[in-house]
């Protein structure tokens, strides 16, 4: 296992340092002169442009400045947002719990319902049921998310009024951070009214963002089932005599549930590229609508280490479930 | 419990465009009701595509400024003047709906044209030379799969300038990993095939090895992968759209007539439903099509 480890660090290394390759190459791309635009200044004079090229190290050779840019992101510097003058880091920080509070909840949401639904479609295979809950995971895996959640907003909220249009909490609460994740503060302060306002807040976007996920999810748990009910072993277990919910949730969940562990980790950057869309329509202040916005300000120190964080966080978390997988799963762990 | 009565499940991948395999390979599609549902539903989208600009009652960008926000002719105050009523500054919707099906479908096929050109390439060379060549390319195909797709496809775009032909370059780059890595792997259980040596021992050049021997083995999940990327990149592009960053207003695709149309949610609302149902039956016809494939091309995924 130990061994497996390193050998999944070393191949991430080669990946990391293009992702930072990537980002460093990007800002030289921007049409137009890349230091202007980092220093979101126009029309300056020309010893201020002097002053800049040497700021921003324009000067030295390409690969100084891409170790001077690795030498900083290694030392904790990300840079600061052109707009705030504040670090990119303490702003990523800041912002960074809404959308795993808000991602959390999409992923429970998808899992709580996807895997059931699996199972049950599998275990009715070619009835009506069946195919209508594929039916509706098809639809769902095809769904426009940013017109979806416009759709939830203009019943839940608009016609039946029973939810807000945006934002994590009602108004009228102020809760200090303790934690930065709205439900469980509101815990902490024992207040059960900002508690009900912030879960209120939370179940439109959570529905819309682990919709493509909650389909996902459901169409895999499916076919993985079915496939491990053709097993020999299960055929084995129903001949002993075993109940039908014996075999279906001892013997044939239990391994169907492995590659559906894989998918679950997969969706990860599935959220992060809904919580773009889905954090812009509920107005919900994280790091998609945090992106979203610097690109349309045009901050690309925000933009370009934002994206590096994000993808640092991504590919962490598939790091972590390659590493589940193999602990569960003693057969990749030789391979 | 297999059914016994099913036939037999056919032993390779018929890629062949030879006229028995494409009955065989009809007759497997043809028993999927949704992919054949949604092949139809595609006709039509593609019809009504092609026959835009005579079919659509008005121009798309004409604006009738008597006739704003007129609602769809069931509802209280519509006519039949605009079926589908008009948006905020008076243009027809069916007219501007019908014409968005065409860039809707331009976006999709010129984007998996781009992705699959540029991951066939990359792939065959990956999974026919392997050594360095296939490392260099592998861990570039890493890098782009590490960013979540959107958010790339957003930076990448905003890198480049918004509008539609570099949203439709930036989703391309996005997706062309998935054909690159589909290929190679295709490639490399093909490579020592006994009919791969043959034809290397009758002395056919790397080329054609590659394209005229190998390539045409590989297709089957080239074609269902090709099929996913196609509604995959629809509605990316409606997201780019919808964030402002894709096609630009006036032009009349789904996602930006959405994201024009937020404002107007409350008063109303089929400005806002009917771009979103246009592209969401396209792209659930797209994928009902796609899972028929899978099920007609890939033998080991077949329901008996």
């Amino acid at each position: 296992m130990f061994k497996f480890i390193l050998q999944r660090l070393g191949l991430i290394i080669p990946t990391l340092i293009g992702i930072t390759i990537c980002t460093f190459g990007f800002v030289r791309l921007i049409p137009g002169d890349p230091i202007l635009a980092l220093a979101g200044e126009r029309g300056v004079s020309a010893e201020r442009y002097a002053e800049l090229v040497v700021k921003y190290g324009f000067d030295k050779p390409l690969y100084e400045q891409y170790f001077a840019y690795l030498g900083q992101l290694l030392t904790g510097n990300f840079g600061d947002s052109l707009a705030t003058h504040r670090p990119v880091l303490e702003e990523f920080a800041k912002l960074f719990p809404a959308t795993i509070e808000l991602s959390i909840f999409a992923l429970i949401l998808a899992v709580a319902i996807g895997i059931p639904a699996g199972i049950f479609a599998a275990v009715k295979r070619g009835s009506w049921i069946d195919q209508g809950l594929m039916g509706t995971a098809l639809v769902g895996y095809s769904m426009p998310i940013f017109w979806w959640g416009l759709l939830l907003i203009i019943l839940f909220s608009v016609t039946l009024g029973w939810t807000p249009v945006s934002g994590r909490i009602g108004l009228q609460f102020f809760l200090k951070p303790i934690t930065g994740f709205m439900t469980i503060d509101s815990i902490l302060y024992g207040n059960w009214a900002a508690l009900g306002s912030a879960l209120r807040s939370l179940i439109l976007p959570a529905i819309v963002l682990g919709t493509i996920p909650l389909a996902v999810i459901a169409r895999q748990t499916r076919s993985a089932m079915l496939e491990v009910m053709g097993e020999d072993y299960v055929r084995t277990a129903r001949a002993k005599g075993l109940s039908g919910r014996r075999v279906i949730g001892l013997h044939a969940l239990r391994n169907a549930l492995i590659p559906v562990v894989t998918t679950i980790g997969l969706q990860i950057g599935v959220l992060m590229g809904g919580a773009i869309l889905t954090e812009t329509i509920f107005s919900w202040p994280g790091i998609g609508r945090w992106l979203v916005d610097s690109i349309y300000k045009r901050d690309y120190a925000v933009v370009q280490n934002g994206l590096l964080l994000v993808s640092l966080i991504v590919m962490g978390v598939n790091l972590i479930v390659d590493l589940l997988y193999a602990a569960i799963n003693p057969r990749i762990r030789v391979q | 419990m297999t059914d016994t009565t099913a036939p037999l499940p056919p032993t390779e991948i018929a890629p062949a465009p030879r006229a028995s395999g494409l009955a065989e390979f009809w007759h497997y599609f043809s028993q999927n009701k949704g992919a054949v549902l949604g092949l139809f539903v595609l006709a039509i989208v593609v019809l009504i595509a092609l026959l835009a600009p005579w079919i659509a009652p008005y121009d798309p960008t004409l604006q009738f400024k008597e006739a704003l926000l007129r609602p769809p002719v069931w509802q209280q105050g519509g006519s039949w003047e605009f079926v589908l009523g008009t948006d905020a500054v008076g243009r027809d919707m069916l007219s501007r709906l019908m014409h968005g099906a065409r860039f809707s479908l331009i976006i999709g096929v010129i984007v998996v044209a781009l992705s699959l050109l540029g991951g066939i390439t990359l792939g065959l060379l990956a999974g026919y030379f392997r050594g360095w060549v296939d490392v260099v390319i592998m861990r570039v195909m890493d890098i782009i799969l590490a960013f979540p797709s959107l958010l790339l496809a957003l930076v990448l775009v905003a890198v480049l300038g918004p509008g539609l032909v570099n949203a439709m370059l930036a989703i391309a780059i996005v997706l062309q990993p998935h054909f690159a890595r589909l290929v190679r792997a295709a490639v490399m259980a093909e490579k020592n095939r006994e009919y791969v040596t043959s034809a290397k021992l009758a002395g056919a050049s790397h080329v054609r090895l590659m394209l005229m021997t190998i390539l045409p083995n590989c297709l089957a999940p080239l074609i269902v992968q090709a099929t996913l990327s196609f509604s995959g990149a629809i509605l990316e592009a409606a997201a780019l759209g919808f964030l402002g960053l894709g096609a630009q207003p006036p032009t009349p695709e789904w996602g930006t007539m959405l994201a024009t149309a937020r404002e107007f949610i409350q008063r109303a609302p089929w400005v806002v439903t009917l771009p979103g149902l246009c592209i969401l039956v396209t792209v659930l016809a797209i994928n009902l099509i796609g899972d028929g494939l899978r099920d007609a091309l890939d033998p080991k995924l077949k329901r008996s």
